[in-house]
């Protein structure tokens, strides 16, 4: 049974606002913070920066609050190009990438939470160690049979290499997985989204040979079937994919081989 | 190195995200689907009372055709329609089609539409039919 209220120790209390900005342009900031060495519960404290100073994009104002009002606010990030998928968060209501979305498509007060559903490490930390696990478990490579060519790659047509766009692009932020309230309810067997699209992106490979045993592997009540075409992951992926399509897909191929 | 301090919180999930309509409706199926299992009920309340003679149905007419049964009713035949106009969309979307952004955010409005004209239309048809 979905539980759909937060246990006790993860209520998210409100906290304070930690520093005034001056200026014409100031906008609110409003973070979840959980400090693993305190006793306390999840708070959310307010920044406020002043946009003229300050970068246009979400992770610009994260970084300005990291280095210029409290070194201690903790959240993952890299590539600053969404490509590397690590500063993957909840903004104002929706999962994105912090760093391609612009503070200028919010309107009033933006509120940033971890990746929803998970267990939090420390403030928009959260782990990801069971979404890994299942992406191993879809055996995300190449698996062959016949021996390779002497001379050469193993080809593919255009047309094959075709299939594999709308998947290859994915960057396993998890943003898709975190949405779908399938997942949220069922993660421990339901394999979610952005697995599924993983999945599928070996299936449609042209030179992958063990289409079937993938096919076995997720024809399961929960890892596949738990897909209600809830729609959050493809309305959510910041890079424009669509999980949902994928997994149509694979359900489609599940009749298809049964025929 | 300390042992960890204490059970990591559950990040918000329902508590903060901005359900997209899609999802919105999504949920109304859900509910409007064991809605329409408890109005079941109702149906067989009223094949009941029609087998057991004049009185008993005349009874049962009486309810239904009070404010709150006629309140009920409504609320049936609204999640009757929306159940089988979004059952028709997910139908559609198990073919494959309609599954990208804009063409689902359209069909949104297609189910809604739907449901607010069929309900309308059976109880037309039902005003006129008495």
């Amino acid at each position: 049974m979905a539980e759909l209220k937060l246990p006790a120790n993860s209520i998210v209390k409100k906290g304070k606002t930690v520093n005034q900005a001056e200026g014409n342009n100031v906008r609110n900031f409003i973070i979840y913070r959980w400090n693993p060495d305190s006793e306390e519960n999840p708070r959310t404290d307010t920044y406020q920066i002043n946009l003229d100073e300050c970068g246009p994009m979400v992770l610009d104002a994260l970084l300005k609050i990291k280095n210029d009002i409290d070194p201690t606010l903790t959240f993952r990030r890299s590539c600053r190009e969404g490509i590397c998928g690590s500063c993957a968060m909840n903004i104002s209501g929706r999962n994105t990438l912090a760093c391609t979305k612009a503070i200028a498509d919010y309107a009033g007060d933006i509120q940033i939470y971890p990746l929803p559903h998970l267990p939090v490490i420390k403030d928009l930390v959260a782990d990801l160690t069971h979404f890994y696990g299942q992406l191993t478990s879809i055996e995300p490579w190449m698996k062959t049979q016949t021996p390779a060519p002497q001379d050469k790659e193993r080809l593919q047509s255009k047309q094959d290499r075709a299939k594999l766009d709308g998947l290859y692009e994915c960057i396993l932020c998890a943003c898709c997985s975190t949405s779908c309230p399938s997942y949220w309810w069922n993660s421990e067997r339901y394999l979610g989204p952005a697995i599924l699209l993983q999945a599928h992106r070996w299936i449609q490979d042209s030179r992958d040979e063990a289409t079937g045993e993938r096919l076995d592997y997720l024809e399961d009540p929960f890892r596949l079937y738990r897909c209600h075409t809830i729609m959050n992951c493809t309305n959510t992926c910041p890079k424009g994919l669509n999980p949902a399509k994928a997994i149509a897909e694979i359900k489609q191929l599940m009749v298809k081989r049964t025929l | 190195m300390a042992e960890q301090a204490r059970e990591r919180p559950l990040s918000p999930h329902l508590q903060v995200y901005n359900l997209p309509l899609t999802a919105r409706i999504s949920i109304l199926h859900r509910i409007m689907g064991v809605a329409l299992s408890g109005g079941l009920f109702l149906l067989v309340y009223w094949l009941w009372a029609l087998a057991m003679g004049q009185p008993s149905y005349q009874q049962a007419q009486a309810i239904f055709g009070s404010w709150l049964g006629l309140s009920v009713l409504l609320g049936f035949s609204f999640a009757l329609f929306l159940h089988l106009s979004h059952g028709i969309r997910h139908l559609i979307w198990d073919a494959g089609v309609g599954l990208n952004k804009v063409q689902t955010q359209a069909s949104d409005v297609w189910v809604l539409l739907a449901t607010g004209m069929l309900t309308a239309l059976a109880w037309m048809l039902g005003w006129l039919l008495a």
